[in-house]
């Protein structure tokens, strides 16, 4: 579903990807680990569009499709989602019309019919409160307000109301005590499908008891140093991950 | 020593001295002006002859510079032709349940005009009939002159007979919105002056809205001016909705008077004109007093907008607010310039002013001028002005969820008027401003 091919990107002068490779197959669920500053973040905004970023060398592409040619929201209509390590508050901008934004936006892109009102806020109704978002955080500006594990739980939500074809999560369980943890994860898990993959990116094994991932990458340095199965995280939390400090230096 | 130096007059000054001097030969042979109105009319017509057009050696006229900008003085608009009225009728602004008074170029079109559905306790009588009537109520205009020569409302009082004046008497309360619809529905440019009075006696409750419209690509020339003056406990509501054409110039000019324990709250969205200036004086004369003057301007092209005001706290223990937003895309020109005067007795004032302003593109330009001056001790005033772009990492969150770059520019540049239009209380003028920027949005989406 998601192939990467020796990934090379850059923001100013400042390498950050360097060759990385990697595939995950539809319906799995593949974990990234690695030390801060090794690219984990630069990998999943050069895969959701971000501006800044310049991709110097290598391919990525999903079903087939060359993402990285694509603008932001055309990866968005394309099924690619990422739920944001630090979600960004839009005043002004209540999250209801966001999120119907958000929906129709996709929808017209896809040439499909846009939702109406009615189902629209039937759809909210059944898939807000498993993830504790009140009528309240629905009437406020996007995230405006929100604590640490609310504006994570908004993120959920839009995953849940978009269902997108690759979902990356980008450190989602920073800033989360366990229970605001244990309601992410099982709005994630309730995603899971045998169509869908996703890409969970973590600094931490703690996520990973909770999502339990079927493949879990090392990267280090800009590329995935070892792959292994979900005891790898477990084996990390041990080591941690000085051992990558010289081999791929 | 100073010698003033003057440059030669423009084309422009020297059509409009003509016409005043002409307008003013043949009412001579007419046996004259009335009254008042004669007297203030030949006042203007010298004044005119030593200032000529504002220019950008008057401090205030600085970043709008009149001589330079009007290159031609259009014929006074005649009186308007059915087919005008019915065009004009079409393109003025609709307002749902208002009874609305139309101006045709600067004419008052008494046939297309709303008088009958005024509410009781109203009243709007045409300037040459309050003259005719010797209405007491004619001696406010020109008795709230702005500290300094404004070279706009000169040409106005110098070109008076179309107008209203209007009262509301002392307690009515109005729930009735009262429309004042300017609209140049003409294939030729031409000019027009109005005058509105508006006084709203003690107690009284009024939502006033002044729109105005006109003929995409024509250089009419619209200037308006009004005196408002709120009664002791009175409560007003102004809406202003500027949406010339494109090609139009327009000057507007609001003088206000406040009673103690007024409220007043005016809210002015600009969207037309090639140029146009709003200049706003503000003037407290009773402690308690609530003055709220708020507005968004939405410029593209070569856009040139002016909103000037003056604030002129004179009396103890009144509160003014002022919040302007500005968004300004292509080589658009926005101006903002706000001065609030705190006087020696004006203890216990409290006075906000910002400026906001969003560019959108490189070529776009904001002036900002706040200033205080104040002569008391113990107040609270404050002032900001701030410009700024479209947030980067706003449009990335919105993009990444699917929103197109002009869908997510829209809703961001819509939530940042939105913040000064949420204080317009009358939920169905509310919705018809934001229909109006929602259609400018659209078009510079499209």
């Amino acid at each position: 579903m998601l192939e990467i091919k020796n990934l090379h990107a850059r923001i100013g002068d400042n390498e950050i990807l360097k060759g990385l490779t990697l595939t995950i197959p539809a319906g799995e669920v593949h974990a990234i680990m690695g030390p801060n500053g090794s690219g984990k973040s630069t990998l999943s905004y050069v895969l959701s569009g971000k501006p800044d970023y310049e991709v110097t060398e290598g391919s990525a592409t999903f079903n087939g499709q060359d993402i990285l040619a694509l603008a932001p929201e055309e990866r968005a209509a394309a099924g690619v989602f990422l739920a944001f390590q630090y979600p960004i508050e839009i005043p002004g901008v209540a999250n209801m019309q966001f999120l119907r934004s958000a929906m129709n936006a996709q929808k017209k892109a896809r040439g499909e019919e846009e939702i109406s009102t009615p189902d629209f806020l039937k759809l909210v109704r059944l898939k807000a409160p498993d993830l504790g978002i009140t009528q309240d955080m629905l009437r406020r500006g996007v995230n405006v307000g929100f604590s640490g594990g609310e504006k994570k739980r908004n993120e959920i939500l839009q995953m849940a109301l978009l269902e997108p074809k690759l979902c990356i999560l980008d450190e989602t369980d920073s800033g989360l005590d366990i229970d605001a943890l244990k309601v992410v994860a099982q709005g994630v898990n309730a995603l899971r499908a045998p169509d869908r993959a996703m890409l969970v990116i973590t600094h931490y094994q703690r996520l990973l008891d909770h999502i339990v991932p079927d493949v879990v990458h090392v990267m280090h340095k800009g590329r995935i140093v070892r792959s292994g199965g979900a005891e790898l995280a477990l084996e990390l939390e041990e080591s941690g991950y000085a051992a990558y400090g010289q081999d791929a230096a | 020593m100073n010698i003033p130096v003057r440059p030669a007059r423009t084309p422009a000054e020297d059509a409009i001295a003509a016409t005043l001097q002409a307008r003013l030969a043949v009412a001579a042979g007419q046996g004259g002006l009335d009254g008042r109105m004669g007297e203030l009319s030949a006042d203007a017509l010298e004044a005119f002859r030593a200032h000529g057009l504002p220019n950008r050696r008057v401090e205030e006229w600085k970043y709008t510079d009149l001589r330079a900008a009007v290159r031609a003085f259009p014929p006074l608009a005649g009186a308007p032709t059915a087919a005008d009225e019915a065009e004009a009728t079409r393109i003025a602004l609709d307002v749902p349940h208002a009874a609305r008074l139309l101006f045709v170029s600067g004419m008052l079109a008494r046939g297309a005009s709303d008088f009958a559905g005024l509410p009781a306790g109203v009243s709007a009588l045409p300037l040459d009939a309050a003259t005719a009537a010797n209405d007491p109520l004619l001696d406010r205009i020109g008795s709230l002159p702005p500290d300094r020569y404004d070279g706009a409302l000169a040409l106005n009082t110098g070109f008076l007979g179309e107008g209203l004046v209007v009262k509301v008497e002392a307690g009515t309360k109005v729930a009735k919105p009262m429309h004042l619809a300017h609209v140049f529905p003409a294939g030729e440019a031409v000019a027009g002056f109005t005058r509105a009075v508006v006084v709203v006696g003690d107690g009284a409750e009024l939502t006033l809205v002044e729109s105005f419209t006109g003929r995409e690509g024509v250089a009419y020339q619209a200037n308006h001016a009004m005196e408002l003056v709120v009664g002791d406990g009175a409560t007003v509501n102004l809406v202003r909705l500027q949406e010339e054409g494109a090609a139009a110039l327009h000057l507007g000019t609001l003088m206000v008077e406040l009673g103690r324990a007024a409220k007043l709250d005016v809210f002015s969205l600009v969207q037309g004109a090639a140029l146009s200036r709003h200049s706003v004086y503000g003037r407290f004369q009773g402690t308690g007093t609530n003055l709220g003057v708020r507005g968004a301007t939405l410029l593209k092209g070569r856009q040139h907008a002016d909103t000037t005001m003056f604030i002129d706290h004179a009396v103890a223990g009144c509160e003014s607010r002022e919040l302007f937003k500005t968004v300004l895309s292509d080589e658009a020109h926005g101006v903002f310039q706000g001065k609030i005067v705190v006087r020696r007795d004006a203890q216990k004032t409290d006075g906000r002013m910002m400026s906001q302003s969003l560019l959108l593109s490189d070529g776009a330009e904001m002036d900002n001028k706040p200033e205080l001056e104040i002569f008391a001790d113990d107040v609270q005033c404050g002032h900001g002005a701030t410009v700024g772009t479209l947030d980067d990492k706003m449009l990335f969150y919105l993009r990444s969820r699917g929103l197109p770059l002009k869908e997510a520019e829209r809703l961001l540049i819509q939530a940042f008027v939105g913040e000064a239009v949420e204080y317009v209380e009358d939920e169905a003028l509310r919705e018809v401003l934001i229909a109006r920027m929602v259609a400018w949005l659209e078009k510079r989406a499209a």
